[in-house]
């Protein structure tokens, strides 16, 4: 396999992540609508059902937002390409701004440059595993800014334990009010430490909708925090109604005995996302959409 | 809960008619400005010098585009609303000094916007967050382009649209807000979750 191919596979899924919402999620936001009792919230649902729609249709972006550029990578220790993978990623976000387009969002904090191309320092951020094996599974997450911006840390006292951790997600949720674009996906990052449960948070929300985690105990709070959240009047746009998120999704680590940190990661409607597996001998198949 | 079709320049007397949960339809030339957009003109104002457009009348929109050059004509490819609150620093002055009639945006405004909408004659009508497809159909035109060097997200697009919306109004010029009615439904709505949760 050639770099060439491995970067004109990466601009394809950044394509499918930005341009067409995945199956999943579509469902879950029409299942929502037949459930919707206010007025001004179905005409919300519907204006994006039908935004997500032509979408689709045209190979557009669905969010002017096109996100920050955002891979989770699986590399096998045997892939080909391992060494050269950064560079090729880094290529790939050129190219896909140009060619998508998106947004050139990354802006340097102290300079407030933007480059033009949403690379740039640490960008794209990148979080990587090694495996063993030969295969490449490459999942893009462009993520953006208005949901990003009322993500949330808690260090609770262990004594206020998992009702502490509630009352923070069911506090956290009504303050961002409109600002995420409702009805998101929650992301619930408990235990590790203060980086740790926010990074758990943010890979949470790449679960499918509707999939509960393993441990029934955290299926059940996940369950039972989504239609807490659901009960807040919010809606869609935080113009009211019975639709403010369309998931919960919790992942746990060990905790430290002193403490009880709590990572919120909350993702808007547009939950964009693509991935692939790449096997060593070249082969790409894209695993989240359905491609002609 | 009425549906009105706006053409601009719109006057004070038809924004007047406006009241929260309205719906409404802008035809006519809109123009984009965010935080840096909403900065600059202030500072310029302050120093006496002109805005680059006749804005009296018009809607401005809290969006940062993607914008695409076809032959010699930028095109629209995506533009949904970014937070309005974001703005709330800048929005009273803004509409006193440039007598914008319609803010357009998404996640509401706070009271200090509020106050100036009641004073000068203006609303806040919500977009839907990221349909951005449905927006960028209803544009006919980029006219033209100021402050690029602020970024393509940063600048001022001034565009000619067709029937832009549903927008719904979230803030009239009586002052009255959506967001704020739909905040004291939620404040109560939290002693009820508290209670379901064991949160005491």
């Amino acid at each position: 396999m050639q770099a060439s191919d491995l970067e004109a596979a990466v601009v394809k899924l950044l394509r499918l992540a930005v341009t067409d919402l995945p199956q999943d999620v579509e469902k879950r936001l029409q299942a929502f609508l037949k459930k919707e009792s206010h007025p001004t919230a179905r005409n919300q649902l519907e204006a994006i059902l039908e935004n997500v729609k032509l979408a689709r249709e045209h190979s557009i972006p669905i969010c002017q937002d096109t996100g920050i550029p955002i891979f989770y990578i699986n590399v096998g220790s045997e892939f080909p390409l391992l060494s050269s993978l950064e560079g090729i990623l880094i290529e790939s976000t050129r190219r896909a701004t140009k060619e998508i387009p998106l947004r050139p969002n990354t802006v340097d904090p102290i300079a407030h440059k933007n480059p033009g191309d949403n690379t740039g320092y640490h960008m794209p951020w990148i979080n990587w595993s090694l495996v063993k094996g030969s295969d490449l599974q490459i999942t893009v997450f462009p993520k953006g800014g208005g949901s990003e911006n009322v993500c949330r840390l808690a260090m609770l006292t262990p004594g206020k334990g998992s009702v502490g951790m509630k009352q923070f997600v069911i506090d956290s949720v009504i303050d961002a009010g409109a600002n995420p674009c409702p009805p998101t996906i929650l992301g619930v990052g408990i235990g590790g430490g203060a980086d740790i449960c926010l990074k758990l948070a943010k890979e949470t929300l790449l679960r499918p909708m509707g999939e509960r985690h393993s441990n029934p105990e955290i299926a059940k709070i996940e369950e039972e925090l989504l239609a807490a959240i659901n009960r807040t009047g919010i809606g869609p746009m935080g113009l009211g109604g019975d639709t403010t998120a369309l998931d919960v999704h919790i992942e746990v680590a060990m905790r430290h005995p002193a403490s009880f940190p709590v990572g919120l990661a909350f993702q808007c409607w547009a939950a964009r996302r693509a991935s692939a597996t790449i096997t060593g001998k070249g082969e790409i198949k894209i695993t989240s959409h359905k491609v002609k | 809960m009425a549906t009105y079709e706006l053409k601009t320049p719109v006057s004070e007397q038809d924004i007047r008619k406006l009241r929260v949960n309205d719906i409404i339809y802008v035809t006519g030339t809109i123009f984009t400005a965010r935080d840096e957009a909403h900065q600059r003109a202030l500072k310029l104002k302050a120093g006496g010098k002109p805005f680059p457009i006749n804005s009296n009348g018009l809607a401005v929109f809290h969006c940062g585009p993607i914008v695409r050059k076809v032959g010699d004509q930028w095109e629209i490819v995506a533009a949904g609303p970014t937070t309005s609150t974001r703005m709330d620093m800048f929005e009273d002055k803004f509409i006193e000094a440039f007598n914008v009639r319609v803010v357009i945006g998404k996640g509401g405004m706070g009271k200090r916007t509020a106050d100036a909408m009641k004073k000068y004659g203006a609303v806040y009508a919500a977009f839907t967050g990221g349909a951005a497809v449905l927006a960028a159909k209803t544009v006919r035109k980029v006219v033209g382009v100021e402050w690029f060097d602020l970024g393509m997200p940063e600048a001022l697009w001034i565009m000619e649209v067709e029937r832009f919306g549903p927008l719904i109004v979230a803030i009239d010029s009586t002052g009255a807000s959506l967001f704020d009615q739909v905040k004291t439904k939620v404040e109560q709505n939290r002693q009820k979750i508290y209670a379901d949760l064991g949160i005491s």
